[in-house]
């Protein structure tokens, strides 16, 4: 520890002789504005990250000690290392905002952030990044926060490795976990968020790269974002949250390798996309929600080698979702496959695996002879009168589906898979 | 309750040495082992099993429990030459019937269960389906009993157990989804449960629906149902109409019986 304390007073005499071209002006804006590191701790020279950070040079480190700090909120203006050291505490006490970033390439890690005021007018945050691009925050632990990290018009940020916990249980007087409004070419990865309003949320993000979160249990979605296109998805986990994720327009979204898992409730999904156009979902898993996918609006999307198991409604296509296409899909363990709103559709299916499927195959090319059509009657009954629910796998709905194959009166004839799989193509 | 056990003991002896009844349970058997060698789910097994036990359990206890009890006449005529207890008599007759096809239907359906072996959760589900079958067959030997007291013909004794069968198993539910399409401007999730508690077949089709389809019964109308029999009160309900379904037929054929002029 001396040895780095002698090495900080030798840069800062070197900086401060970098600096002696103009030694007044130097000496009257910020003489010390030249330590490379600074050392925060609740008992030594400096106590508070602020006065660490009028004292850091431009790219250095404030390094904070275990301990708690509460203090009011801490304005970042200059590109500096705020990294944790342990333990380290920053404490809102429940009544503000704990950072915020104005400077770019400002990075922050291992920190722990706490207790962030609730605010009906404002929204708080413990970390928050304005007009800033080039950040990066890394591994910090958030609890208990209003909003968690909030990225207003920032450009090129890591948002990585962090774990946000909060225990709200109202709508109204909860934020969101990771919030990103007007920002670009964002990357988020790794982080956990948990008892938020929204877990993730997006509004006119451009470029966004979400990789590898898990989102469960917060109040609303686990995922939520509208206006943003050209962004992708990849092994995220979106998992019992009030009502899954929903995706509203955009175009040109990339989801692949997701898990949308538990979303149960009355008006829960696994994912909804709404006025969603030219977007792919591939190899994402959707098991045990209510309704697993809804399709509304969805132009042109392209779901290939997704599963579907033991969902309530596996796909719901609205009759706004134009030219569809559906390949090699497993879907299995539905209480209903396909639910639709219209007698026609000019969606595709193709070569996709439905575990409800009859129909054989006499020269064993795993391709089923029969076209199969997975809208039953049932879901077209329950969908014009809701409580009929009630009746499923009786013996008369059975009857009704069953004279409803031979000469399809009701179910969309249009909707078939012409080319079903024999067994499950995953 | 001598007569009831001695009666109980012969009919049940009796019974079980039907072949009728051997083949119901090697059925049920032959079945679930089929299924589970072929899915290696024992939770989709027993979702196929549902439809096979609301089906096929009503059906055999009411026309297997009508013939047996016609058939039974001469004997029964023959004891009540005897001094005995009509009451007693009677329910040892129905006892008698229940006990043999309730333990065809738990064996059959539960060995290849138990050979197989699985999970916890499937025992859970398990354990409702034997329940639902164990309550319908009760149910439907009453009426079984009930019907071959009050028609003294075996052939218009099987007509009244199969329209009964048809009546509960289809023509209800047809009727239940009319009034809901022709009221379906009103809300009437209510009216729906009370529709359901009926019909015996309905309760416990709607009951192992909870557990089966509880992602589908999670959405829209579906939570007031689930909500409803997630209670207490649905609960008690539930068994309350269930054991209703009971205790009337029986009721109504005890009665039958002590006044009958053999």
């Amino acid at each position: 520890m001396p040895d780095a304390r002698g090495g900080v007073a030798l840069l800062t005499a070197l900086a401060s002789l970098a600096l002696g071209a103009s030694p007044g002006r130097a000496q009257r804006e910020q003489p010390s504005r030249a330590t490379l590191i600074v050392d925060v701790s609740p008992d030594g020279p400096v106590r508070t990250i602020r006065a660490a950070l009028s004292l850091v040079a431009r790219g250095g480190t404030v390094l904070v000690h275990p301990g708690t700090y509460r203090d009011t909120t801490i304005v970042v203006d200059v590109p500096v290392r705020i990294v944790g050291d342990g333990d380290a505490i920053l404490d809102g006490e429940g009544k503000r905002q704990i950072m915020t970033i104005t400077s770019d390439s400002v990075m922050v890690r291992g920190l722990h952030f706490e207790n962030v005021g609730v605010a009906f007018t404002e929204d708080l945050a413990a970390i928050k990044v304005i007009r800033a691009s080039s950040c990066e925050i890394r591994d910090n632990r958030i609890d208990n926060a209003f909003f968690g990290i909030y990225l207003q018009e920032a450009s090129a940020c890591i948002v990585a490795g962090n774990e946000l916990r909060a225990e709200h249980v109202r709508d109204a007087m909860s934020g969101n976990g990771i919030h990103l409004w007007h920002s670009r070419d964002i990357t988020i990865a790794q982080n956990h968020i948990t008892g938020h309003r929204d877990g993730i949320y997006f509004e006119f993000t451009r470029e966004a790269h979400v990789h590898g979160n898990v989102s469960t249990d917060n109040l609303r979605y686990g995922l939520h974002f509208m206006y943003s296109d050209s962004c992708d998805y990849e092994g995220n986990t979106f998992r019992h949250n009030g009502a899954g994720v929903a995706v509203m327009y955009s175009h040109r979204v990339q989801m692949a390798e997701n898990r949308f898992e538990g979303n149960r409730g009355s008006s829960a999904y696994g994912l909804l996309l709404k006025e969603i156009a030219d977007s792919r979902l591939e190899r994402n898993s959707f098991i045990d929600n209510t309704a697993g996918l809804v399709a509304d609006g969805a132009t042109r999307l392209v779901a290939e080698h997704n599963q579907f198991v033991n969902n309530g409604w596996a796909l719901r296509l609205q009759a706004s979702t134009e030219d569809a296409q559906f390949t090699g899909n497993d879907f299995a363990g539905n209480t209903f496959d396909v639910a639709t709103n219209s007698r026609s559709s000019s969606s595709i299916f193709r070569g996709n695996y439905w575990s409800a499927y009859d129909g054989y195959d006499r020269n064993h090319d795993g391709v089923g002879d029969v076209p199969y059509s997975p809208v039953r009657l049932a879901s077209v009954v329950v969908a014009q009168t809701e409580p009929a629910l009630i009746l499923l796998r009786s013996n008369f709905l059975y009857l009704l589906d069953a004279a409803e194959r031979v000469i399809p009166a009701l179910t969309p004839e249009t909707l078939m898979d012409t080319s079903p799989a024999m067994r499950w193509v995953q | 309750m001598n007569t009831l056990v001695k009666v109980l003991k012969y009919q049940s002896k009796d019974a079980a040495r039907s072949r009728w009844l051997i083949a119901y349970a090697a059925f049920f058997m032959l079945v679930s082992e089929v299924l589970l060698r072929f899915s290696s789910d024992p939770m989709k097994v027993q979702l196929s099993l549902v439809s096979v036990v609301l089906f096929l359990v009503p059906l055999v206890s009411i026309v297997f429990g009508t013939v047996y009890l016609c058939n039974a006449r001469e004997f029964i005529e023959l004891l009540l030459a005897q001094p005995i207890n009509r009451r007693q008599m009677y329910g040892g007759l129905y006892l008698g019937l229940t006990l043999p096809l309730v333990l065809a239907f738990v064996c059959g359906l539960g060995t290849p269960f138990l050979f197989h072996g699985s999970d916890a959760p499937a025992y859970g589900t398990l354990a409702w389906l034997l329940t639902a079958g164990v309550v319908l067959t009760c149910v439907f030997t009453a009426v079984a009993s009930l019907i071959a007291i009050r028609c003294e013909d075996r052939l218009r004794g099987l007509g009244a157990a199969i329209g009964v069968w048809m009546l509960l198993t289809v023509v209800y539910d047809g009727f239940v989804l009319f009034v809901l399409a022709a009221f379906s401007s009103h809300p009437l999730e209510r009216a729906t449960l009370g529709l359901m508690m009926a019909n015996p077949i309905d309760i416990a089709r709607v009951s192992l629906l909870l557990r089966f389809d509880g992602a589908a019964m999670m959405g829209y109308t579906g939570a007031v149902f689930l909500d409803f029999f997630g209670k207490g009160y649905g609960m008690a309900l539930t068994a309350a109409a269930l054991a209703l379904w009971v205790l009337l037929p029986l009721t109504f054929g005890m009665r039958a019986f002590e006044r009958k002029d053999f």
